[in-house]
């Protein structure tokens, strides 16, 4: 199978983990898609790195795009790549993200440390300081 | 051009920059994620495992490659590089300490793994 094959196919193998196996449900959840978009900013960031500085390069056979170049960055956008990276990268990063965070979730439903719970930030009092207030 | 070359310690530098942009939520945001080892281990083993082996498969098969000069030249079984295994460590944990992150500032929103008795369903 092709990269592109095997991401289309992990993205949609994971939402089906996540709704039916799990039933985490994440993808119907705004926690999970507001944190995405956070990700995907700092994924584009980080797979640009990887990609544009040589550190791994791809075969034009298996993603939309072409063979890497032996030297030099491969183009910043099109030819099938975002940001250096082939747009292949940004499903794989997603299906391992959202597998991670149903797992996560999924756990703590089972009760595997629920608590102590996240929050509230350094800069808000927590409830039970403000009622000593 | 002055520019500056981690070498062969270039792919864990990049991991580093993806550290440090995340693990300051666990303080600043009280993510308590870390503090929650054994879910967090729970929560990344079967992920890396799955994509350690698509790793393997597309070394395997060319879909990609590494250049030898900047990555730690350390390898596991099926020429895995050591530095993608910190890659599905390091991601995973990154993903997390956003998602409780966004819970720490959004305490209302539903997650999904609430007490039943909290929650209609």
């Amino acid at each position: 199978m092709t990269y592109t094959q095997l991401a289309v196919g992990s993205v949609v193998a994971v939402v089906l983990i996540d709704l039916w196996v799990l039933r985490t449900r994440m993808v119907t959840r705004a926690v999970f898609w507001s944190s995405y978009a956070i990700i995907f900013f700092f994924q584009l960031v980080t797979n640009g790195m990887f990609t544009g500085f040589g550190v791994v390069k791809y075969d034009g056979d298996s993603i939309i795009g072409e063979t890497s170049p032996a030297v030099g960055p491969p183009p910043f956008l099109g030819e099938g790549r975002i940001a250096y990276a082939p747009v292949e990268d940004l499903m794989f990063g997603f299906a391992l993200i959202l597998l991670t965070i149903a797992l996560w979730v999924f756990w703590g439903r089972r009760g595997v440390q629920r608590t102590p719970v996240a929050g509230p930030p350094v800069w808000r009092r927590s409830p039970a300081e403000g009622n000593q207030v | 051009m002055g520019s500056v070359s981690f070498g062969q310690y270039s792919y864990v530098a990049i991991l580093g920059f993806v550290l440090l942009g995340c693990l300051w939520l666990e303080v600043a945001l009280r993510t308590r994620v870390l503090r929650r080892w054994r879910r967090l281990l729970l929560a990344i083993a079967p992920a890396l495992v799955l994509f350690a082996i698509w790793d393997v498969y597309a070394i395997a098969q060319g879909h990609w490659w590494f250049d030898p000069d900047l990555i730690l030249g350390i390898h596991l079984p099926g020429e895995l590089p050591l530095d993608e295994v910190l890659f599905f460590i390091a991601i995973p944990v990154a993903s997390i300490l956003t998602l409780e992150a966004v819970r720490s500032v959004k305490s209302h929103w539903r997650v999904g793994d609430e007490p039943l008795d909290e929650v209609g369903q």
